[in-house]
C-alpha cells in the first residue's frame, strides 16, 4: 500500500515539485518566502482550475481545446455586462459566467454526445467559433482597466486570511473536484467511461452523456475562470489567452493524466498546473527571457507523454511459470 | 414448448423471467425471430447455438442495451420494458461478460458498486459502507483479496470472481454468464462451476452460454438452442444427448467429416531450433516438411499462438534460430517472414487478418503488392486478376471483388485472409484456430482446402482447440502446456485422452 | 453448394457512377455555387489578377494540407505544422548572417521542416506515443524555440531574388506558388491513389494492426508521412517568408487549425481509413473562395474564422444530422 503510494505519479511530482523549490531556493532564497509563494499559487490559480475540467474531459477520452476561447469570451461578456451595468453585483455576474461556460461546454458536448463528432473536431472548430464571437460582440474594441468599476476588478484580488479570493477559488474548486471524482457517480463514470466504454454500457452508463457532462463542467470552469481573468488583469480584448488550453492540456499530462482516458488522478492534474506555474513564475527570478517559457512547457509535454507511455505500458500475459515466478520475487 | 417430459423438479418450475416472441432486425439482418427464453430459479439454463446464432443479442436485449422491435418480457408474470441498462439492472438481471468487462483504473470495491453504490451524506457514495459491504460479499465468495486492490493488479480469474460479486451485490435473480470459461485454467473453471452450483443453491436462475458441451453437461439443468436468430429447442438436460443438441445447433446430422487424405511428407522445409522468449515460450524445438499437416493442441493461454506469431516475426525470441530449407534465417518483421514463405492466418480475423474497411481484392494483393504493380505504381487489372484467381479457388462468396470484406460473413472473411496468403506463394501456412466461429459449412471448406494445399506440398501448421479437429486433420500433433512443448505426437499415439492428458498436465506415464 | 461456381465480378458499380455520388461531387458544387455568388455580390470578383490574389489565402495551406490528408488517412495527426513554419522561417531568418544566398535559405527551410517531422516521427512511431498529444507538445516546443531566438524582435532583409517563391509569377497571372501547388496536388494525388505506398496508408489506417500482419512495415510508412508533412511545412515555410519578406515568431499562428479543417472538409475521415486528395484541392478552393468572398465584403479575419469553424463542424454534422433524421 505504502510502496504503491511512493510509486506513483503523484509522489514522484511532489518531489519533483520539492526538488524545483529547493534549486531555486538554493540560488534565490526571496522565491520560497510565504508572500512570493502566495504570488505563484494565485497567478497559477486559473491554470489550476481549468486544469481540474481538461482532467475530467480527458478522462473520458475526449479533448477539449476550447476552454481558452471560453474563457475569453466569457471574460469579455462579463467586462462589457459591467461596463453597460455598473451596479450589477459581483455574485449575479460570477453566476452568469458559470452558467454561460456551461452552456458554451454544453454546445461541445451535445455535438460529442448526440452527433458523435470526434471531440478534437468539435473543439478545434468551437475554439475557433468563440474567439471569433468576440470580434463580433466587441467590434474588436478593447475593454480597459478605466471602464471597469472597481469592485469587479477587486474581487478576485481581495485578501481572506493573507490569500487572494482568486486563489481561494482554485482551492475551493481543487476540493469540490477531488470529492466529485471520489466520492460521486459522476465522478466514478468519468473512470468508468474512459477506461473501458464497452463495459461501462453494461454497467448503466451512458457514454456520450457522461462525456456532455465533463464538457459541461470544463464549461462551468472556464467560465469562472473568465471573469476571474479579465478582472484580475483588468482587461478584455479578443486574444486574452490565446493558446492557453494548450497549457492546461500539458498540466494535465504532466499530472499523469492518461490521454487514452480512464487513468490519471484529480490531484496530479493539479500538480501539473503547480509544476508548469512554478516554473513561469521562476523564470524571470532566475533571469530567463520569458520567451523560454512555451518551449519548455512544450517540452515538458512531449517528456510527460513518453514518461506516462513507459509507465501505463501494459504488462504482458506470462505464460511460463519460471517467468511468473521470478516475476513474483 | 414443453413438449418434453414434465420436469422432475416440478417445484421449480415457475420461471422467474420469460421472454416470448422477442424480434429484432439490424438493416438487413434479422438477428433475432420470434423466439422465446424462460429461466428458472434455482436452475441454469445453457443457451446454445453457433455464432450468428442470436445468443449475443438475446443478452443484449436482457441487459437493456438493446429494445426488440417486438415481443414480451415478463418478470415474476407482470410485463417488463427494459429501456436501459439500468432497467435491466433494478429488475434484478445481471451479466457476466465474454471479456470481464470491468474498470482496471477503479478498486474492487467500485467495480462491484459502480451505477450503485451505498449513498450517505449529502448524497454522496459512503466509502466506508462500500467497502464493509464489499468485504462481506468478497468473503461470501472465498474472494482472497481485498476491496480497496485496484483491479488492474488482479488475474483473470480474480476479476472474474469480482464480476461474480457485482452479480451479488445487486443481489441479481437473474445472472447471465456468457463463455465465462474462455479465458480460465482448468482449476479455475472447477472453482467456478463450484461458485454456479451455490448461485444456484441461493435460488438465482442463471443462463450460461457456453461453446463447450462438456461444461454444459456439468452444470445445466436446462438448455435452449438458437440457430440463425431462432429458437430451435428447448428442454431439460437429463433428457437429451450431446448428438441432438448439435443436431439442433447445425439443422441436420454432422458426423464432423474430414477429408482423406495420404499423406507423404516431404524434404524438411522449417526447423525451429531452441525458440525462446523471456516470459512466453521457451526452448521450443521444431520440424515440418513439405506436404504435412502439423497439428499443435493445447488449452488456451499454453503460448502456441505467441509461439507461432515470434515465427512469423511478429515478436521477437530473445534466443533460438529458425532455419528454412536447411538454411538459417533472421527474421525479425512479418515482412520478413513472408519473404521467407512463412504466412500466418491469425485467430482474431476482425482485428489481424483482415482490413474489413478495404475491398476484397485489396485485402487479397496487400501482401503481394510487389507482384501486382510496376515500379510501385499500381496496376489494378492485374489486382483483380490475382484477387480473382486465389477468392475462386476458395469457392469465395462475395458479390464483387471491390465490396468491403466487413460486409461479408466470418466463414468468407476467413477465406479472403487465406486468399491473401496464397497470392504470396508461401512454402510455410501457419493456421490458428481457422474454423473458430465460422458456420460448419465453410469448416468443411477450410479443412478440405487445408488438406489440397498439403497435398499440393505445401506445409501447414493448425492451432486448434477442437479435439476433432486436430484428430481429423493432423499428421503429427505437438502439445504445449504454459509455455513448453509437453509432447509430440505421431499419429498413431493420437487419441482424445492422450491429448487432454499431456495439455492438461495430468499423469503421462501411460501411452 | 451444389450452384456453380460463377465468376465474382470486379464491380459491384460502375467507377464513374461512384465517383458522381461522391463527397468531392457534392463539394464540387458547393465550390461553384460560391463561386457564382461571389461574382455576383462583388464586381471585383470575376477579375483574373484578383482570382490569382486570392489564391495565395490557400496555396501554403493546401501543401500542407495534402501531406496532413495522408497522415489522417494513416490514423494520425500533426498539429505542429505551424510551429514548424515559424522554425523554419527563424531558421532561415537566423541563417541570413552566414549566407545570405536563395539556394541555403530554401535548403535551411526545407531541412529544418524534415528534422522536426522526424523528431515527431520518432517520437511517434519510435516510443508508441498518440500523436495528438506529442504534436501538442512540439507545437509548443517549436514555435518556442523561435520565441527564444527571436524575443519579440523578426527578421528582415531576405535577398530579393528570394521574393519570388512568394510573390513570383511563372506565366500570366500564375503564380510560383499556385503552380507549385498544383504540382504538389499531382504528385499527392498520384502517391496516394496510383502506388503502393498509398494503398500501404490505406490499409494502416483502417486497421494497423491487420496492415502489420499482413507485413506492411507500419511504423516506416508513419515516420515517413511524419517526415513529408515536415518537408511540406518547411516548402510553406519557405514560400510564407519569401511573401512576407519577414519573420516574426508568431508567424502562420493558427494555421494547424485551418490546415486540419481543410482537410477534413475535403472528406477525409479524421478517424483514418478514407479520404483523397481531390477532395482536398477541391476544399482548398472552397477556403479561399469563402475568405476572399468575404473579404470582398469587407468582413474581417477574425469573423471569417467563424465560418471556418462553423464548416469544420458543419461538414462533418449535416451527414448525421442526416443519416438520423432518415435512420
Amino acid at each position: 500500500m505504502i510502496l504503491r503510494i511512493l510509486k506513483s505519479r503523484e509522489a514522484l511530482l511532489i518531489a519533483v515539485i520539492a526538488a524545483l523549490l529547493a534549486l531555486i531556493a538554493s540560488r534565490f532564497p526571496a522565491f520560497i518566502e510565504p508572500t512570493n509563494l502566495v504570488n505563484v499559487l494565485t497567478d497559477t490559480s486559473p491554470l489550476i482550475i481549468l486544469a481540474l475540467g481538461q482532467a475530467i474531459v480527458i478522462l473520458t477520452r475526449c479533448i477539449d481545446l476550447s476552454v481558452a476561447a471560453n474563457l475569453a469570451l466569457v471574460g469579455m461578456v462579463c467586462a462589457m455586462l459591467n461596463v453597460a451595468v455598473p451596479g450589477l453585483p459581483i455574485p449575479l455576474i460570477i453566476l452568469i459566467a458559470l452558467g454561460l461556460g456551461a452552456i458554451l461546454g454544453a454546445f461541445n458536448g451535445i455535438l460529442v454526445w448526440k452527433l458523435g463528432i470526434p471531440p478534437i473536431v468539435v473543439t478545434l472548430g468551437t475554439l475557433t467559433i468563440y474567439r471569433g464571437l468576440i470580434f463580433v460582440i466587441s467590434d474588436g474594441a478593447w475593454v480597459n482597466a478605466h471602464e471597469m468599476s472597481a469592485s469587479f476588478t477587486g474581487f478576485p484580488r481581495a485578501e481572506i486570511l493573507g490569500l487572494p479570493i482568486l486563489a481561494w477559488l482554485a482551492i475551493l474548486a481543487s476540493i469540490a473536484f477531488l470529492i466529485i471524482i471520489a466520492r460521486t457517480p459522476l465522478g466514478r463514470a468519468f473512470y468508468a467511461v474512459g477506461g473501458n466504454p464497452h463495459a461501462a454500457v453494461y454497467t448503466g452508463i451512458n457514454v456520450g452523456k457522461t462525456q456532455f457532462w465533463a464538457f459541461v463542467l470544463s464549461g462551468t470552469l472556464a467560465g469562472l475562470t473568465g471573469y476571474l481573468w479579465v478582472a484580475r488583469y483588468s482587461v478584455a480584448y479578443v486574444d486574452i489567452a490565446r493558446g492557453f488550453e494548450l497549457e492546461v492540456v500539458a498540466a494535465c499530462v504532466i499530472g499523469g493524466i492518461a490521454i487514452a482516458g480512464g487513468a490519471g488522478s484529480i490531484l496530479g492534474a493539479i500538480l501539473g498546473a503547480l509544476f508548469l506555474g512554478i516554473i513561469k513564475n521562476a523564470l524571470p527570478v532566475v533571469g530567463i527571457s520569458p520567451f523560454w517559457q512555451l518551449a519548455i512547457s512544450g517540452a515538458a509535454i512531449v517528456i510527460a507523454v513518453a514518461f506516462n507511455a513507459r509507465a501505463g505500458r501494459a504488462k504482458g500475459r506470462v505464460i511460463l511459470k519460471r517467468a511468473e515466478a521470478e516475476a513474483l520475487t | 414448448m414443453q413438449q418434453l417430459a414434465p420436469s422432475p423438479d416440478a417445484a421449480h418450475d415457475v420461471p422467474v423471467l420469460e421472454l416470448s416472441g422477442i424480434t429484432k432486425t439490424f438493416p438487413g439482418v434479422k438477428a433475432l425471430n420470434n423466439v422465446s427464453l424462460d429461466l428458472y430459479p434455482g436452475q441454469v439454463t445453457a443457451l446454445i447455438g453457433e455464432n450468428g446464432a442470436g445468443k449475443s443479442t438475446i443478452v443484449k436485449v436482457l441487459t437493456g442495451i438493446y429494445q426488440p422491435d417486438g415481443g414480451a418480457i415478463e418478470v415474476d408474470g407482470a410485463s417488463v420494458q427494459f429501456r436501459s441498462a439500468e432497467a435491466a439492472t433494478a429488475a434484478g438481471i445481471t451479466a457476466i461478460h465474454q471479456e470481464t468487462v470491468l474498470f482496471d483504473e477503479l478498486s474492487v470495491a467500485e467495480n462491484i458498486f459502480i451505477g450503485h453504490a451505498p449513498r450517505g451524506r449529502f448524497g454522496l457514495i459512503d466509502t466506508a459502507a462500500m467497502h464493509t459491504k464489499a468485504r462481506e460479499i468478497l468473503g461470501r465468495i472465498d474472494a482472497p483479496f481485498d476491496p480497496s486492490t485496484p483491479l488492474k493488479d488482479l488475474g483473470i480469474a480474480s476479476k472474474h470472481l469480482v464480476a461474480i460479486a457485482r452479480a451479488l451485490s445487486v443481489d441479481a435473480r437473474v445472472v447471465i454468464m456468457d463463455e465465462p470459461t474462455a479465458a480460465l485454467s482448468q482449476k479455475e473453471i472447477e472453482e467456478l462451476y463450484e461458485l454456479v452450483d451455490r448461485l444456484k443453491a441461493e435460488g438465482r436462475a442463471i443462463l450460461f452460454i457456453s461453446h463447450k458441451f462438456d461444461e454444459i453437461f456439468r452444470i445445466a439443468d436446462r438448455y435452449v438452442v438458437f440457430r440463425d436468430g431462432e429458437h430451435v429447442g428447448a428442454g431439460l438436460m437429463a433428457d437429451v444427448r450431446e448428438g441432438d443438441l448439435v443436431q439442433l445447433m447445425v439443422g441436420r446430422a454432422v458426423d464432423q467429416i474430414f477429408p482423406e487424405r495420404t499423406h507423404q511428407a516431404g524434404d524438411e522445409v522449417l526447423r525451429v531450433e531452441r525458440y525462446c522468449h523471456p516470459t512466453e515460450f521457451d526452448g521450443i524445438n521444431l520440424t515440418l516438411k513439405a506436404g504435412e499437416i502439423l497439428g499443435f493442441y493445447g488449452l488456451v493461454g499454453a503460448g502456441r499462438s505467441e509461439l507461432m506469431q515470434a515465427i512469423f516475426g511478429i515478436t521477437t525470441p530473445s534466443a533460438g534460430q529458425i532455419f528454412i530449407e536447411g538454411e538459417a534465417r533472421s527474421i525479425r518483421s512479418p515482412a520478413d517472414a513472408i519473404s521467407n514463405g512463412i504466412v500466418y492466418v491469425p485467430e482474431d480475423r476482425g482485428k489481424q487478418g483482415a482490413i474489413l474497411g478495404l475491398p476484397i481484392f485489396q485485402n487479397v494483393t496487400l501482401p503481394s503488392l510487389g507482384r501486382t504493380s510496376r515500379n510501385g505504381f499500381l496496376k489494378l487489372a492485374q489486382e483483380f486478376t490475382l484477387a480473382r484467381e486465389y477468392t475462386e479457388r476458395l469457392e469465395l462468396r462475395a458479390a464483387a471483388l471491390d465490396q468491403n470484406v466487413g460486409n461479408l460473413s466470418g466463414g468468407n472473411q476467413q477465406k479472403v485472409v487465406i486468399a491473401k496468403w496464397l497470392a504470396t506463394q508461401p512454402r510455410v501456412i501457419i493456421l490458428d484456430e481457422p474454423t473458430k466461429g465460422i458456420d460448419i459449412g465453410s469448416k468443411a471448406a477450410v479443412h478440405a482446402f487445408m488438406a489440397e494445399l498439403a497435398a499440393q506440398g505445401l506445409a501447414v501448421i493448425m492451432i486448434s482447440s477442437e479435439i476433432p479437429e486436430i484428430l481429423g486433420m493432423s499428421d503429427r500433433v505437438v502439445v504445449m502446456r504454459e509455455g513448453l512443448i509437453a509432447a509430440e505426437l505421431s499419429r498413431d499415439e493420437l487419441s482424445p485422452e492422450a491429448l487432454v492428458r499431456h495439455a492438461a498436465g495430468i499423469g503421462g506415464d501411460q501411452t | 453448394m451444389n450452384e456453380t461456381v460463377r465468376s465474382i465480378p470486379d464491380r459491384l458499380e460502375n467507377p464513374a457512377l461512384k465517383a458522381f455520388k461522391s463527397w468531392e461531387t457534392l463539394l464540387l458544387a458547393v465550390a461553384i455555387a460560391i463561386f457564382i455568388t461571389n461574382s455576383f455580390l462583388s464586381p471585383y470578383f470575376l477579375n483574373a489578377w484578383n482570382l490569382s490574389d486570392a489564391t495565395f489565402n490557400f496555396t501554403e495551406k493546401a501543401m500542407i494540407a495534402f501531406a496532413m490528408a495522408l497522415l489522417i488517412v494513416a490514423g494520425e495527426i500533426d498539429l505542429s505544422v505551424a510551429s514548424i513554419i515559424a522554425l523554419a522561417s527563424t531558421a532561415m531568418g537566423w541563417s541570413l548572417q552566414f549566407d545570405p544566398s536563395v539556394v541555403t535559405l530554401v535548403l535551411i527551410g526545407l531541412g529544418t521542416g524534415l528534422l522536426c517531422g522526424a523528431f515527431n516521427g520518432a517520437l511517434v512511431t519510435g516510443l508508441g506515443l498518440p500523436s495528438i498529444v506529442v504534436t501538442i507538445g512540439t507545437m509548443s516546443l517549436f514555435r518556442g524555440i523561435s520565441y527564444i531566438v527571436l524575443g519579440d524582435q523578426g527578421y528582415r532583409g531576405y535577398p530579393s531574388e528570394f521574393s519570388f517563391f512568394g510573390q513570383g509569377y511563372v506565366w500570366w497571372v500564375i503564380s510560383f506558388e499556385f503552380a507549385l501547388f498544383a504540382a504538389l496536388a499531382v504528385i499527392y494525388y498520384v502517391l496516394l491513389h496510383r502506388t503502393n505506398f498509398g494503398r500501404t496508408v490505406y490499409a494502416i489506417g483502417n486497421n494497423p494492426t491487420g496492415a502489420l500482419f499482413s507485413g506492411i512495415r507500419v511504423a516506416r510508412v508513419k515516420f515517413i508521412l511524419f517526415l513529408l508533412t515536415g518537408l511540406m511545412a518547411g516548402v510553406a515555410a519557405v514560400c510564407l517568408t519569401a511573401r512576407l519578406g519577414s519573420t516574426r515568431p508568431t508567424i502562420a499562428l493558427g494555421w494547424e487549425l485551418e490546415i486540419v479543417t481543410m482537410v477534413v472538409l475535403g472528406g477525409v475521415n479524421i478517424l483514418g481509413g478514407s479520404g483523397s486528395i481531390p477532395g482536398v484541392v477541391i476544399a482548398a478552393f472552397v477556403m479561399g473562395l469563402v475568405t476572399f468572398g468575404l473579404g470582398l465584403l469587407n468582413v474581417p479575419g477574425i469573423v471569417m474564422s467563424i465560418f471556418i469553424g462553423a464548416l469544420l463542424i458543419g461538414v462533418i454534422a449535416l451527414p448525421r444530422l442526416w443519416a438520423m433524421r432518415r435512420g
